[in-house]
């Protein structure tokens, strides 16, 4: 290979040959990819779900995660949200000329990590390479077939009564992303929480727990989903704002910056419905997982406010969560 | 020593128990008025830790908020931002401004507009970042888009003094800097004539914090001693609010008409001489300038002064930049909101035709601007 990838590495011939070879084959390869038909042959299998996402992050690398762990984990979790296991995946990459091989390699064994956790195999791929300036380094998409394991889970299943769970402190991704992407020059030890969830979801339904409804919390953040689905059902979730966690790190950067943690994106976050007689045991599950040690219990379903997200305050004042608008910006002062 | 963290100054201004209890304390004080107090927290930061926070709902009925002007990118009148979208679409600029202005509509779009239209528009959180971007774009024309009250102008002059000691050519600068205790005079004491037929309902104000820390609580003397409206610098924290409407409510209770800094760990009666000198050196008041939804107001802004005039944006491109005015909306009823005279709810557009997303005057601008405010946290009783 050379160190640098050209657009002769998309023109379908040598070059092109030794890049998949080189780079994707050589650490995703299996079974079924290495045969390299047109289009991958499956097992059949029962109740399938299909899901698929682009990933586009600058920088391409940050604190806790890079592009590749990304682009696994974004669609595994959306498997996993609908609660099916992850089994195939496809993958495609559109690569800027000149991007550094060193670097794709970097990502393409992140992406192979995050398969292993996710037991799950990349079984058909496609590259290509792009003029200079045409994309911002590296973009890809991937596309997912998964198996449900547990009927029944689905935004519409949510219903008055219902608990509202976090599976761990929320806004770290987004909060990660802002500080290295806007040069603000700040020093932190923060990392994204970029994760893959099926283990945490597995666990959960092995223990016959059976959740009404799954959502990671990823653009949009917290009050995305919350609002989403007050919206769907017209319903409303009371959530009680000091219960929701959030790190120290995330909450010092939003008050430095004006930002609300429940806007900011998350990579390993789900929110959960449930009846809340299971509670204590999801709660006791999620917290065996790392990271997942802050998971809460945050609200509940009601009909006073249908199609709002309400919060209330430790002194008992109560305002609208909003969904969140626009760019994230700082506040001025 | 306890070594300091940045919780540390945030967490003991939001305790539950001290919140209940100042609340608990003003409704005592409350109950021996005889009257409605209408309290103006003039600035933005205030509104929002109102709005976001729900104090509005741990006051007795008599005690009411004005929700005030104090917010720089909400009362930017569209000229202006116009002329940063202009500058922002000239080939060589690269325009850049604090972060919330990037989102405001001119005329023509935003600056959020300008650069999906292909314009390099960036937003620094500190101006001295400009610095940087001057540097690394020496074939361009850097313009800063300095917006802000008091407590932003140091920074602003602080770069234009580094870019001059490194001898930067390439940095310009676009003045809409606006100061408070103009704008304050202008709601009670109505002198456009514009507007004079309005009245007011201010009967006291908090005075923004961060504007005294730089000016100094001094410039709200004339409220009291002249306008017979009393003053409680406050911070911006809940109980620092809470606080700082105690002391107002005490004010009305103990009939005094005074002056007081709540907020005394920042505040003081003199404020940052030092900074207050550099603002001097670079700027000068402008004789009149226009707020959205107020009207054009006599010496509540400044602009560099005349030898500066090699890196003032508004002198370089003279020829390309409107002066026309443009009108505010017909429906928008900020003016009257901004005066006390209204609530935002009363106004037909609100939530309708004027939302965050799309807002025809300047209080739903941004979360600091009341509409806005009351839009996004809603006002919902206990």
């Amino acid at each position: 290979m050379t160190k640098t990838i050209t657009l002769a590495h998309g023109n379908g011939g040598a070059e092109n040959q030794a890049l998949i070879h080189d780079i994707f084959w050589k650490h995703l390869g299996n079974e079924i990819l290495d045969r390299g038909e047109d289009a991958a042959l499956l097992p059949t299998l029962k109740n399938p779900a299909m899901t698929t996402d682009s990933f586009t992050v600058s920088p391409l690398f940050f604190p806790g995660g890079d592009i590749g762990k990304l682009s696994i984990c974004g669609t595994c979790n959306d498997l996993a949200m609908m609660g099916a296991a992850p089994k195939y995946l496809t993958l495609s990459v559109i690569i800027e000329e000149g991007f550094e091989a060193r670097k794709l390699e970097r990502i393409v064994r992140s992406m192979k990590k995050e398969l292993a956790t996710n037991d799950a195999l990349i079984v058909s791929g496609d590259t290509k390479v792009v003029p200079k300036g045409t994309v911002d380094g590296l973009f890809v998409n991937t596309t997912g077939i998964g198996e449900v394991r547990a009927p029944g889970i689905g935004v519409h299943n949510i219903q008055e009564g219902d608990a509202i769970v976090v599976s761990r402190d929320i806004g770290r991704h987004g909060a990660t992303i802002f500080v290295s992407r806007e040069g603000l020059e700040m020093q932190s030890a923060l990392q994204s929480d970029c994760a893959s969830l099926w283990p945490q979801v597995a666990s959960l339904l092995d223990s016959g727990i059976r959740p009404h409804a799954l959502r990671d919390a990823t653009r949009g953040g917290l009050a995305a989903v919350l609002n989403e689905w007050a919206a769907a059902n017209e319903l409303c979730i009371e959530v009680e704002e000091g219960a929701i966690p959030v790190s120290e790190e995330v909450r010092g950067i939003c008050e430095m910056l004006g930002f609300e943690p429940t806007a900011l994106a998350n990579e390993g976050t789900f929110v959960m419905a449930l009846d809340p007689a299971e509670v204590p045991m999801a709660l006791e599950i999620l917290e065996g997982f790392p990271g997942c040690e802050s998971a809460a219990l945050i609200g509940t379903v009601t009909t006073s406010h249908p199609g709002r997200v309400v919060l209330e305050s430790a002194w008992g004042t109560r305002r609208f969560l909003e969904l969140p608008t626009g760019e994230l910006l700082p506040r001025i002062c | 020593m306890k070594k300091l963290e940045l919780k540390n100054l945030y967490d003991d201004f939001r305790d539950p128990a001290t919140i209940k209890a100042l609340s608990a304390l003003i409704h005592e004080e409350a109950a021996k008025l005889d009257r409605d107090i209408r309290i103006m927290e003039v600035c933005g930061g205030h509104t929002h830790t109102i709005m976001k926070y729900g104090l509005k709902q741990l006051m007795p009925p008599n005690i009411r908020f004005i929700h005030g002007p104090g917010c720089p990118v909400c009362i930017m009148p569209k000229e202006r931002i116009d002329h940063a979208y202009i500058l922002a679409m000239q080939e060589d600029v690269i325009l850049v401004t604090l972060g919330d202005m990037i989102k405001v509509p001119g005329s023509k779009g935003s600056l959020q507009d300008a650069r999906s239209r292909g314009a390099d528009v960036r937003f620094v959180y500190s101006p001295l970042d400009t610095i940087k971007i001057a540097q690394e774009n020496p074939d361009k024309r850097i313009v800063f888009f300095a917006i802000g009250f008091e407590t932003t102008t140091p920074m602003s002059a602080a770069m234009i003094a580094r870019a001059e000691k490194l001898g930067l050519d390439n940095l310009l600068v676009h003045v809409n800097h606006v100061t408070v205790p103009e704008v304050m005079r202008e709601l009670i004491d109505s002198r456009d004539e514009h507007i004079d037929s309005y009245n007011n309902r201010i009967d006291a104000f908090i005075g923004p914090s961060h504007v005294s820390v730089i000016a100094g609580a001094k410039i709200y003397k004339e409220f009291p001693e002249k306008y017979g409206r009393p003053v409680v610098v406050s911070g911006f924290e809940p109980v620092d609010v809470m606080e700082g409407v105690l002391m107002l409510v005490r004010q009305f209770t103990q009939d005094r008409c005074e002056l007081e800094i709540q907020y005394r760990r920042s505040v003081t009666m003199e404020g940052n001489v030092a900074a207050q000198k550099q603002i001097e050196r670079y700027f000068e008041k402008r004789p009149l300038f226009k707020w959205r939804g107020l009207g054009n107001i006599p010496d509540s802004a400044l602009k560099l002064r005349d030898e500066y005039a090699s890196i003032d944006a508004e002198a370089i491109y003279r020829d390309i930049l409107p002066i026309e005015e443009i009108e505010d909306h017909k429906l928008c009823i900020c003016g009257d909101i901004l005066r006390g005279m209204a609530e935002p709810t009363e106004c037909q557009v609100f939530g309708t035709a004027c939302t965050p997303q799309k807002p025809l005057g300047s209080c739903m601008v941004s979360s600091e601007g009341a509409c806005a405010a009351y839009y996004k946290y809603g006002d919902l009783l206990k």
